[in-house]
């Protein structure tokens, strides 16, 4: 069971924003005492997904959460974008794949600095990317 | 616009990133090394991340990208101070900077940088001793 304590979010639609976005994750994980190795993986990873948010998806909106599971605390982030969708998510998360002039490195990357990492996205519609890093994770 | 400082010491450039970057600033300072490094004629570009804390794919590519421009306008890219919670995170990304020097902090680049640059020019001098040999 995983309860959420706090709920914070946040408008992505210039660069500059994600550097706002990158700080308070990062402040939020200070407040949780995460350790500083997961704290740079943790905000590499939305470093990432406020990328793919920015570039692909016109923008959109991260929600910070703080979440419990009884004695660990984590960070959930949710991504969503309105943007044009991803057709083929199994392919997006190869590495090296990539619809852009990029390494093809931001999805499957992402996922492997997060504890947990859930992707939903439909052609037309947008795009959503959960991720989860525990403190001590 | 922000823009990141580009400082020339002899031969060298060397460049301190002290902000955290975003994408557009990052591909200003490529830019505009490249640009430094072909007019100053600089053998060695030293670039300090000690006060990084989050290098991603793309700032990745861009340093290896700085690198491999600079190569080809014949001089060598160092990367000095990166924080050990930025090269596992480098890692587990997937991304290990191939092709690019690294050292641990600004005086070990640049002795790294001058020996590079010392190597480089013993070598082009090495063919001439080999042809009087031939003779």
């Amino acid at each position: 069971m995983i309860l959420s304590l706090s709920k914070d979010a946040i408008q992505v639609v210039k660069e500059q924003d994600a550097v706002f976005l990158k700080n308070r994750v990062r402040e939020v994980a200070i407040k949780i005492k995460m350790g500083l190795v997961n704290q740079t993986k943790l905000i590499t990873a939305a470093s990432e997904l406020v990328r793919n948010m920015l570039r692909y998806g016109n923008g959109g909106v991260c929600l910070i959460e703080v979440v419990t599971r009884g004695r660990d605390n984590g960070i959930r982030l949710t991504f969503e974008d309105k943007g044009p969708g991803i057709a083929d998510v199994g392919l997006a998360l190869k590495d090296g794949y990539s619809t852009g002039k990029s390494l093809g490195l931001g999805l499957p990357g992402a996922k492997r600095l997060v504890n947990e990492f859930d992707i939903k996205s439909k052609p037309g519609e947008g795009t959503t990317v959960t991720i989860l890093k525990w403190a001590n994770g | 616009m922000d823009r990141i400082p580009i400082l020339r010491m002899g031969n060298f450039l060397l460049v301190t990133i002290q902000v955290d970057l975003y994408d557009r600033l990052a591909l200003t300072l490529e830019a505009d090394l490249v640009q430094m490094v072909n007019k100053t004629s600089a053998k060695g570009v030293l670039i300090d991340i000690s006060a990084v804390s989050i290098v991603d794919s793309f700032m990745g590519r861009i340093v290896g990208n700085i690198a491999s421009m600079s190569k080809i306008l014949d001089a060598e890219t160092v990367v000095v101070g990166m924080q050990p919670a930025v090269a596992i995170t480098l890692i587990e990304l997937g991304l290990p900077l191939k092709g690019v020097h690294t050292a641990l902090d600004v005086e070990k680049g640049m002795n790294l940088l001058k020996n590079m640059i010392d190597v480089d020019e013993d070598q082009d001098q090495e063919p001439e001793e080999d042809d009087s040999f031939a003779e």
